[in-house]
């Protein structure tokens, strides 16, 4: 055992690892957890993985045990962004490996480390259509950044190791780990390499002081730039040098969707949010700009509309990216930094001087007050922006917030301004429903001392509230608010839009009364009608030291505003009717 | 759409030819020819893929492949003079009596008649693409029953060294 090893465990006091003693697979894989810093594992044990629970009993982990797979991986996930450390789950074999398909998409399509350790039947079994068998590693290929199917109990170590080296680093993504049964229960003595050696592999690119030099060249000749920052900046942990970087070179900021936390939003430098549903001044800073900065962001179709030709027609376009592929992969470059975001900023924030864009600032200020996001009030119908505008307030913006997917995504990434990294949680390229509730579990699981408010739709909060009996188990104090308008709002404004309001399939009034739903699970349960009737609940919630689910009912006919609508380009936007 | 022929350094694990098929399926590329075998190091495989795209999109294929944790090294061939060779077996219609006949055609091509039968026989050729494609031509006529191709195995030419450096 190396020196730090040796000290790691004495920190953590974790009982000591022999090493060299003969142990089970099952044993082994905890053992490499311990030595990973792994405080916590979200899963769902089954047959095939019954040696590694059985390992599992009264030993130093904590184990969360989720009502499904789906929400052991989505918690899994809403630690590792909440932390930045990687996010662990466990499932059985056959149907529990394929329940975690939809999470693992989601990480990867969000770059979240994950390692995922599912089980599987024994190898005399393998290829038989067992009981309980899928080939998970082939079924994730496509979805995970790596998979590795263990054959031999003496691979266990090197490929953990390995595992945990490769989703934490470069861009970071999840990592399967599939382990027949037969290796789990087979015994070897334990070993745990030191190093990580895979060739071929590119962990971290520093970028070159050429390269450097070139970027801030280019940045530097701009009269109009913005930087469009997205959630490499995040994953880097950047956050420091492009605020510096911004600064200096006095260069307004577009936070992506997932870049949103990344630089402050109550910045004066800050637009916020581009694209589909960004507000009017991102959208037009990127179309009237002669040089747009991609920091970590990868010009999602959701920015660019796909219509990447049209797409910052005046300007030249700088993109740094830890991953090279990304690169002129959907927009035409002038200048690219293949390399790690943060180390790029560095070398580059003491070349760099101001830019001459003060002109181009006023002229955003001024769009930023004149075209604010904004809805129309409407007495004592309670808005779902209202209900944003509430939460934001009543924690000053301090909250880690996550939601679900749909029109209270949207409004979430409006209405609550994101001061700090890692504190907006959402399923942004996959887009996947449920995923809110879960991460937030994991998110407050990583973080007990703070409020974490899981923003969810009516609709995506059925897909995964069985999870409810985690937050009641383990006394979890997560506050749900439900943006309750009964109906699936986003596909109902598309249905109003583009199909002439005809309502296929979205109603859900037939949905649980969720005060009981939560009561049920011994959770507190409230409900809103009114804004007067949200602020005295939404206190109510934040004030209880508990789990609880708000049920804000809210008009259902609300759209979310502006909006581009697809196909269109950023300077077709709709900004709403009032 | 231009061809390009890319060759691909992967660890020789199991599931490795299926990422990598994968990926182009998954990048919306696709595969014209693909052969996998054994290189100068052991532990080691080489892929020689034949695909069809401009150079962005050759580019964003390379990339993209270098981000497999089970590839190497991926050097696009065609940037550079190369040597390329198929293998391919055809069964031809033909009587014994013909044999004389189609060792006229097979030998300017220099290829093998390497079975005989009844009333088929089979034609073994190596070479470029295109020069089994004309020697195909030409045993139309007899009636092909049966071919089967490996697709390509490329390398560099000498000339130019196939070095990390020159590989994505």
């Amino acid at each position: 055992m190396s020196v730090e090893m040796a000290e790691l465990q004495k920190k953590n006091g974790i009982p000591p690892i022999q090493f060299g003693e003969e142990v089970t697979g099952a044993e082994t894989l905890l053992r490499c957890l311990i030595l990973e810093e792994v405080e916590y594992i979200f899963g769902y044990p089954g047959g095939a993985v019954l040696p590694i629970y059985d390992s599992l009993y009264g030993s130093y982990f904590k184990h969360i045990l989720t009502r499904h797979e789906q929400g052991a991986i989505h918690a899994a996930d809403g630690y590792a962004r909440a932390t930045g450390k990687p996010g662990v789950c466990i499932a059985t074999s056959g149907p529990g490996a394929t329940n975690l398909v939809t999470g693992i998409a989601t990480a990867q399509m969000d770059s979240v480390p994950l390692v995922c350790i599912t089980g599987n039947v024994a190898q005399s079994l393998i290829g038989t259509d067992a009981f309980q068998e899928a080939n998970i590693t082939g079924i994730t290929i496509p979805i995970t950044k790596h998979s590795y199917f263990v054959r031999d109990i003496r691979d266990l170590p090197r490929i953990v190791k390995e595992a945990f080296h490769i989703a934490t680093t470069g861009r970071p993504g999840p990592v399967l780990i599939d382990i027949p049964k037969d290796v789990a229960n087979e015994k070897a003595p334990f070993t745990y390499p030191d190093k990580v050696e895979i060739r071929g592999y590119r962990a971290s690119l520093v970028p070159s002081d050429k390269e450097v030099q070139e970027f801030v060249k280019a940045v530097s000749e701009a009269k109009r730039p913005v930087i469009l920052a997205g959630g490499g900046i995040i994953a880097a942990q950047a956050e420091k040098e492009l605020r510096d970087f911004a600064e200096k070179t006095r260069i307004p900021v577009i936070n992506t969707f997932m870049g949103l936390g990344g630089f402050p939003g109550t910045h004066e430098l800050s637009l916020a949010m581009p694209g589909m549903h960004g507000n009017y001044t991102a959208n037009q800073a990127l179309l009237n700009a002669d040089c747009v900065i991609g920091l970590g962001a990868r010009f999602d179709d959701r920015i660019t509309m796909g219509r990447t030709k049209e797409f910052a027609p005046k300007a030249r376009i700088v993109h740094v990216d830890i991953d090279p592929a990304e690169l002129g992969k959907n927009v035409d470059t002038a200048v690219t930094v293949a390399g790690d975001v943060k180390s790029t900023l560095a070398k580059a924030i003491p070349l760099a001087k101001a830019c001459e864009s003060e002109a181009w600032i006023s002229q955003l200020k001024e769009w930023k007050e004149q075209y604010p996001y904004k809805y129309k009030k409407d007495g004592d119908v309670l808005k779902p922006q209202a209900v944003i505008e509430l939460l934001y307030n009543s924690t000053d913006g301090e909250a880690i917030v996550t939601t679900d997917v749909g029109q209270h995504q949207m409004w979430t990434a409006q209405y609550y301004k994101f001061k700090h990294p890692r504190s907006f949680i959402s399923s942004g390229g996959l887009g996947t429903m449920g995923f809110g509730f879960p991460a937030a579990i994991g998110a407050q699981i990583a973080h007990p001392d703070r409020t974490v408010i899981s923003v969810v739709g009516d609709g995506g909060f059925q897909m995964t509230n069985q999870e409810l009996a985690i937050v009641s188990q383990y006394n979890i104090p997560v506050k749900v608010a439900i943006v309750n308008n009964q109906c699936l709002g986003m596909v109902r404004q598309w249905q109003e839009l583009f199909y002439d309001n005809r309502y296929s399939q979205i109603d859900l009034t037939c949905s649980p009364d969720f005060v009981k739903l939560a009561e049920a699970y011994g959770v507190k349960g409230l409900r809103a009608h009114t804004p007067e009737e949200a602020e005295a609940v939404w206190a109510e919630a934040l004030a209880h030291d508990g789990p609880v689910v708000v049920d804000f009912r809210v008009a259902q006919e609300e759209n979310v505003y502006p909006m581009v609508a697809s196909g269109n380009t950023l300077d077709q936007m709709e900004l709403g009717d009032d | 759409m231009q061809q390009h022929t890319i060759s691909v350094l992967v660890n020789d694990q199991p599931g490795v030819l299926t990422r990598v098929a994968t990926l182009f399926g998954q990048r919306g590329f696709n595969i014209d020819s693909i052969t996998v075998g054994g290189t100068e190091e052991q532990g080691l495989s080489r892929m020689i893929i034949s695909t069809g795209g401009d150079d962005r999109q050759i580019n964003q294929l390379m990339k993209q492949l270098h981000k497999l944790i089970d590839v190497i090294s991926v050097t696009n061939l065609s940037e550079n003079p190369f040597v390329s060779r198929e293998l391919a077996l055809i069964k031809v219609t033909a009587s014994p009596s013909q044999l004389a006949e189609l060792n006229g055609i097979v030998e300017p091509f220099r290829a093998a008649i390497v079975d005989v039968g009844p009333s088929s026989l089979i034609v073994q050729v190596t070479g470029d693409t295109e020069k089994i494609d004309a020697l195909l031509v030409l045993l139309q006529s007899y009636g092909v029953i049966e071919l089967t191709r490996t697709g390509s195995v490329a390398m560099a030419r000498s000339i130019v060294p196939v070095t990390a450096a020159a590989t994505v």
